[in-house]
C-alpha cells in the first residue's frame, strides 16, 4: 500500500535519512523504532509532503506522494498525528474534529455565507459525525472544551479522532503513547488495534515505547543515523543484536 | 429570550433615527459603515493571522468605485454603484493578496501599508477620474424613484445592508470555511495535514476582506456625500485594527461591537483633537494587557462559556 524506496534527505550538510526503504501492506500495523533523531519523525514528514527528500520514491497506492502538496496528500487518503501535539489550541475540541472533515463537505465561502439549506444538512451532518467520534473515544464531555485546556492525554486523542474524521486509508501515528501512563498506553494500544481490525486501516506508528511496539506491531523497522539497520516480526527484532546494542540496551529502562 | 432580545435589538435599531437627533442617525451610520470594515479586517487579520494596516486602502477604492459609477449613471438604483465597489475591490484584494502569500507576520503588515499609500497617490494622480486633492462629490443615492438624501433615508439604506453582511459572516464563520481560516492560524501543518488548501484560504480571506472593505466603501461614499484622499491616510488604518483588537480577533459581533466603540469614542474626541492619538493608544495598550481577547471575550468570561 505504502512504498519507499531509496530515500534520502540532508540537512545542512547532515544527512537525516540514507537510503532508506520499507514497504508496508494494507490493514498492517508497522512500526518504526530507532534512537532520538534516528530519522523516524522525517520519514513522517516525508510521506506527508512537509520535507522534500534529494532521492528516493514514495508511493501509496501506486500515486507518487512526492509530486503531491500536502493538503492533496490528505486528500489521498493519509491522515497523521504529530509527536508534539498540533491541536487548533483555541478552537473547541468539535471544532478540531470538524476542520478533520474538512475534505469530506462541499459547501465553499459563497454557499457557507448564505447557510443555503444544503450546507445546513452538510453541517448538521458534519457535527453528528464528529460527536460520534469524540464519544468514541472517550472526549464526549469536553466537546465544547477549548482544545488548547485540556490535559495532554486528551489531547492526543482530540488528534487521533481529528485524524480519523478525514476516513484515512493509511493513518500515521507520531509517538501516540509519548506523556501517556501505563493504562492511557494500554487504552491507546487497544483503539489503534480495533482501528485496524474494525475499519480496516493501515497504521505506521513511530513509538518509542517498546511494549506498545512489541505488543501491536505486526512488523518493526529499526532506524539509527539515517539507516535501516533491522526489519521484521517484533520477537525477532526484540532478539536482533544489532538493534540491541543501537537502541534497546541503551535505553532500556 | 434569544429571539426577543433580537427582536428588541432590531426594533430599537429601526426605531433609531426617529428618537434620535439627525447628526446621531448620520453616526449611526458611520458605526455600520465600519462594523462592516471591521468584520471584514477581523476575516484577514483575526481568523487567518494576516495583520492588514492597508483597509483604508480598500475602503477608498469601494468609496471611489460607488461614487464614479454614480455620477457616470445618474439615478442608477444604488444597488449598482454597491455592487461594483464589491466587485472591484474584490478584485485588488486577490491582486495584492496573491503576492502577499509569501509574507508574514511584519512584512506582511508592511507591505498592506504601502498598498494604503499607494491607493492615496492613485487617487491623486488619476485625478481626471478621482478629481484628485479637489475632492469628489458623491451623488444622492436613488432607489427607483426613491432619492436617500437625507440622513434617515441614508440610515436606512446602510442598516439593512450592514445586518446581511453580519449575517453572511456569522454563517461563514461557522461553516467550513470560516473553520479552515481558523485552522490556518491555529497550526498551518495541522490544517495542510487534514487537507486544507493553505494558499487559497490564505488569499480567500483576502478577497472576502475585500469585498466587504468594498461594500463598506460604497456605503461610507454615500453617507458621507464627498470624498477627497486625505481622509483615507493610515490613521484610519490603524483605527481599524483598534476596532477589532478592541472588539475581539476572531470575532464577528466582537468587530460590531469594537467598531461601534471606537467610532463613538472618535466621535466624542472630536474636540481634542491633539489628545486623540494619545488616548487612543493607551486604550489600545489596556485593552491588550488587560482583555487580550478584547470585548467578546470578556463577554463570554461573563456569560461562563469559558469552560
Amino acid at each position: 500500500m505504502l512504498s519507499v524506496e531509496d530515500l534520502s534527505i540532508s540537512f545542512g550538510g547532515l544527512a537525516a535519512l540514507s537510503g532508506l526503504g520499507f514497504e508496508v501492506a494494507e490493514r498492517e500495523i508497522f512500526a518504526l523504532i530507532g534512537p532520538n533523531g534516528a530519522g523516524k519523525s522525517t520519514v513522517f514528514n516525508v510521506v506527508t509532503g512537509l520535507y522534500r527528500p534529494s532521492s528516493g520514491r514514495v508511493r501509496f497506492l501506486g500515486e507518487d506522494l512526492l509530486a503531491l502538496a500536502p493538503h492533496e496528500i490528505a486528500r489521498r487518503g493519509v491522515a497523521r498525528t504529530f509527536q508534539n501535539t498540533e491541536v487548533f489550541r483555541t478552537l473547541t475540541a468539535l471544532d478540531n474534529v470538524l476542520i478533520g472533515r474538512h475534505t469530506h463537505l462541499r459547501s465553499g465561502a459563497l454557499r457557507g455565507a448564505l447557510a443555503v439549506a444544503s450546507v445546513r444538512r452538510e453541517e448538521a451532518a458534519a457535527r453528528g459525525t464528529a460527536r460520534a467520534l469524540l464519544e468514541r473515544l472517550g472526549l464526549g464531555e469536553v466537546a465544547g472544551v477549548e482544545a488548547g485546556s485540556l490535559p495532554l492525554g486528551f489531547q492526543k486523542r482530540l488528534e487521533l479522532a481529528r485524524a480519523l474524521a478525514s476516513e484515512p486509508r493509511l493513518l500515521l501515528l507520531d509517538e501516540p503513547a509519548g506523556g501517556l501512563n501505563p493504562t492511557e498506553t494500554q487504552a491507546l494500544m487497544e483503539v489503534i488495534v480495533r482501528l485496524r481490525d474494525e475499519h480496516g486501516l493501515t497504521i505506521l506508528v513511530v513509538e518509542h515505547d517498546m511494549e506498545l511496539v512489541m505488543g501491536i506491531s505486526d512488523r518493526v523497522a529499526v532506524l539509527n543515523y539515517g539507516r535501516k539497520i533491522a526489519e521484521g516480526k517484533p520477537d525477532r527484532i526484540a532478539a536482533d543484536p544489532a538493534v540491541i546494542e543501537a537502541y534497546l540496551g541503551s535505553e532500556d529502562d | 429570550m434569544r429571539r426577543a432580545a433580537l427582536a428588541i435589538g432590531a426594533l430599537a435599531l429601526l426605531g433609531w433615527p426617529w428618537a434620535a437627533p439627525p447628526y446621531f442617525v448620520f453616526l449611526a451610520s458611520l458605526i455600520v459603515v465600519n462594523a462592516i470594515v471591521a468584520i471584514g479586517l477581523n476575516l484577514l487579520s483575526g481568523y487567518t493571522n494576516q495583520l492588514s494596516f492597508g483597509h483604508a486602502g480598500f475602503l477608498a477604492v469601494g468609496a471611489y468605485t460607488a461614487a464614479i459609477v454614480a455620477t457616470r449613471w445618474p439615478g442608477v438604483p444604488v444597488v449598482a454603484p454597491l455592487l461594483a465597489a464589491a466587485l472591484v475591490t474584490a478584485l485588488v484584494g486577490l491582486a495584492l493578496g496573491i503576492p502577499c502569500l509569501r509574507l508574514e507576520g511584519l512584512y506582511l503588515a508592511m507591505a498592506t501599508l504601502a498598498f494604503g499609500f499607494v491607493v492615496v497617490e492613485a487617487i491623486l494622480n488619476l485625478d481626471w477620474l478621482t478629481r484628485g486633492n479637489d475632492g469628489l462629490r458623491v451623488p444622492v443615492a436613488h432607489l427607483g424613484s426613491w432619492a436617500l438624501a437625507g440622513d434617515r433615508e441614508r440610515y436606512y439604506l446602510v442598516l439593512p445592508v450592514g445586518a446581511a453582511m453580519v449575517w453572511a459572516a456569522l454563517n461563514l464563520a461557522r461553516t467550513r470555511t470560516g473553520r479552515a481560516l481558523l485552522a490556518i492560524r491555529e497550526s498551518e501543518i495541522a490544517a495542510q495535514a487534514s487537507g486544507v488548501h493553505v494558499a487559497r484560504y490564505r488569499a480567500l480571506a483576502f478577497v472576502v476582506s475585500a469585498l466587504y472593505t468594498g461594500v463598506a466603501g460604497g456605503l461610507f461614499a454615500f453617507v458621507v456625500g464627498f470624498l477627497s484622499p486625505d481622509a483615507f491616510d493610515v490613521f484610519l488604518s490603524v483605527d481599524f485594527v483598534a476596532m477589532i483588537i478592541v472588539g475581539g480577533l476572531g470575532s464577528v459581533p466582537g468587530s460590531v461591537v469594537g467598531a461601534a466603540v471606537l467610532t463613538v469614542l472618535h466621535d466624542s474626541l472630536a474636540g481634542f483633537q491633539n489628545y486623540r492619538p494619545l488616548i487612543f493608544g493607551a486604550i489600545l495598550i489596556a485593552s491588550m494587557l488587560f482583555m487580550p481577547g478584547g470585548i467578546a471575550s470578556a463577554f463570554r468570561f461573563l456569560k461562563g462559556d469559558r469552560v
